[in-house]
């Protein structure tokens, strides 16, 4: 089993529009959305959701009045300013962590568990497909993101796939180091701007960190050739493989308006050779097995 | 005054907003670079730094010639930081939160508080701006204390500007709550309006007065104007889709410095939040 995570460092670069667009070329794969703070992939792969399960992601403090003796002990030992003056617990400032409800005195504070998301599981004209929902302003999107992935680990033993393309999320917290453990490599979608050069040596030193082998293409490259250039010096540097670049191109909004990838939205244009060149390059790589995916069946194309 | 810049989507422009409007006051601001997993303010403003300090996190040290291995430490933890073997005690300090209970139920004082680097903070200036970001260590992953600690340094007789990171979980609150007002930026295609109306939700819950921008309009289709007029969520400026601001942007330039009439914009932008704040009424 081959997983293929696609990172950015910078949002907005354009992962998502490239993983949907490399679902038109893969077969055999589950897909999975590791973005589960501001999941997208869903609204191009628009998956039938067969099975939608909570995620109980942690636990959150109450103090019941009946109970408390006004001790002041839980003000005392929260770290997090949680508790105010009236004992009243902040569930935006509560971590979770049950300090209080361990060491009140009284017994007073429940500490029952929270539905902190949705996950689930669906079909798309793709492949199945994995994805969820973090509540608002919910903790624990590293966690979310770990059960995505193991569930889509599952499925994908279970129904004989042996490809993973995952979606991931931005930056490089607490979720994007969830979501990439034990990946076979990574694609970095970079932007040719200076914010996109920035975040793009970030996400390359993250992977070096976790020893994930990296790849990076370089999205809209035309809008600015130098810093192209200083992406590709830069990748050299850190040993990241340059697997191609995309013009600067409306089909990918113009093909997201329509819900399809651009393959399916099938407008005559450079970045859809552009991208297969990527998607076959990428094969080339000495981490996957290059022979089962040296036919390109492009669906879509007709 | 504190306005905090936030998108759902990454990407739609919220450092843009941000620098340029510091850039356009005349009066005295602070920048707050929250996004500290990308920070990216400072490739824009290019300030001078002056001062930088690490952001440090207390975690548990087990002094074992005093622990006795009963267990409470690991009892009571509930990120799995600790774990009592028969003759050790391993401490995983990437999973500790730093809460303290450790420190609390050991009744062998064997529990000692070590400092663990979260990442680090630079203060700096530029024109009537001071600037202050943060920035996490490559590995680490508690993000909200680290913005905690940037946000420590809001002077309140100043207009405070945050950048805030994508998203809608922790980190985005820790970047939004408290604040006196919040932009929301967005791009009006699918994705941009979908996590627009993740992050609106957000903002809800925070019960802050908040507004719109619009970047790249033109590029999708109106979806997100008609949301915003549904939702009653007000559109304060709107940037038109155009590669030349695309291009100023990749070069780490501001369109308020060089293109005409975007100064102007950007402090127009500013008036109108100061009167939605003040008809909400400060806080």
């Amino acid at each position: 089993m081959k997983e293929l995570v696609v990172l950015s460092g910078k949002g907005g670069t354009g992962k998502t529009s490239i993983t949907a667009a490399f679902a038109s070329l893969t077969q055999n794969t589950i897909f999975c959305d590791a973005d589960v703070d501001a999941a997208d992939l869903h609204l191009i792969l628009t998956p039938d959701v067969k099975e939608s399960n909570e995620f109980l992601g942690g636990h959150e403090a109450i103090i019941d009045p009946e109970r408390c003796t006004l001790c002041g002990r839980c003000i005392e030992v929260c770290r997090f300013d949680a508790v105010k003056s009236d004992f009243r617990i902040d569930p935006i400032e509560c971590e979770g962590c049950g300090v209080c409800v361990d060491l009140c005195p009284e017994q007073a504070i429940e500490f029952p568990v929270t539905i902190c998301g949705q996950w689930y599981k669906s079909d798309t004209r793709f492949g199945p497909m994995v994805h969820a929902r973090l509540g608002i302003a919910q903790e624990n999107s590293g966690k979310l993101v770990s059960l995505v992935r193991q569930e889509a680990k599952k499925t994908a033993e279970k129904k004989g796939l042996d490809f993973i393309l995952t979606d991931g999320p931005p930056g490089i917290g607490c979720p994007v180091i969830a979501s990439i453990g034990q990946a076979t490599a990574v694609l970095i979608v970079a932007e040719p701007t200076l914010s996109g050069l920035h975040d793009m040596e970030r996400v390359g030193q993250l992977c070096k960190h976790f020893n994930i082998s990296a790849m990076v293409c370089i999205n809209k490259y035309d809008l600015n050739l130098d810093l192209t250039k200083e992406i590709e010096t830069l990748a050299r540097e850190h040993q990241i493989e340059c697997v191609g670049k995309i013009s600067f191109d409306q089909i990918f909004t113009e093909s997201m308006i329509q819900k399809e990838t651009i393959f399916e939205y099938n407008k005559d244009s450079q970045a859809i050779i552009e991208v297969m060149q990527i998607w076959e390059n990428i094969h080339c790589q000495p981490v996957f097995n290059r022979l089962s995916f040296i036919d390109l069946h492009l669906r879509g194309l007709g | 005054m504190i306005i905090s810049i936030a998108s759902g989507k990454g990407g739609t422009g919220k450092t843009t907003i941000a620098t340029n409007l510091a850039v356009a006051l005349k009066q005295k601001v602070q920048l707050l670079d929250c996004d500290v997993e990308e920070p990216n303010a400072h490739l824009f403003l290019n300030p001078v730094i002056e001062k930088k300090e690490t952001v440090n996190a207390p975690v548990p040290g087990i002094d074992l010639s005093k622990c006795s291995f009963c267990r409470k430490c690991m009892d009571i933890c509930r990120f799995g930081a600790i774990a009592v073997l028969k003759k050790d005690v391993m401490v995983f300090d990437n999973l500790c939160h730093s809460c303290g209970g450790c420190f609390e139920v050991c009744s062998e004082n064997a529990v000692v508080e070590k400092e663990q680097s979260l990442g680090w903070i630079e203060h700096g200036s530029v024109n009537q701006i001071s600037f202050i970001h943060g920035r996490m260590d490559i590995g680490q992953v508690m993000v909200p204390p680290i913005i905690k600690k940037v946000r420590s340094f809001t002077d309140p007789d100043q207009i405070t500007i945050i950048d805030a990171p994508p998203g809608t979980s922790c980190p985005v609150i820790a970047a939004m709550n408290k604040a006196d007002f919040v932009i929301l930026v967005t791009e009006p295609t699918p994705f941009g309006l979908h996590d627009l109306k993740l992050a609106f939700e957000a903002v809800k819950l925070l019960d802050i007065p908040c507004g719109l921008v619009i970047n790249r309009a033109g590029v999708g289709n109106d979806d997100v104007n008609t949301y915003a007029k549904k939702e009653d969520l007000p559109i304060l400026m709107e940037i038109p889709f155009d590669k030349r601001i695309a291009q100023i942007y990749s070069n780490g330039q501001m369109i308020a410095d060089t293109l005409p009439g975007y100064k102007e914009k950007f402090q127009a932008l500013f008036l109108t939040i100061e009167l939605l704040v003040e008809k909400t009424g400060v806080r």
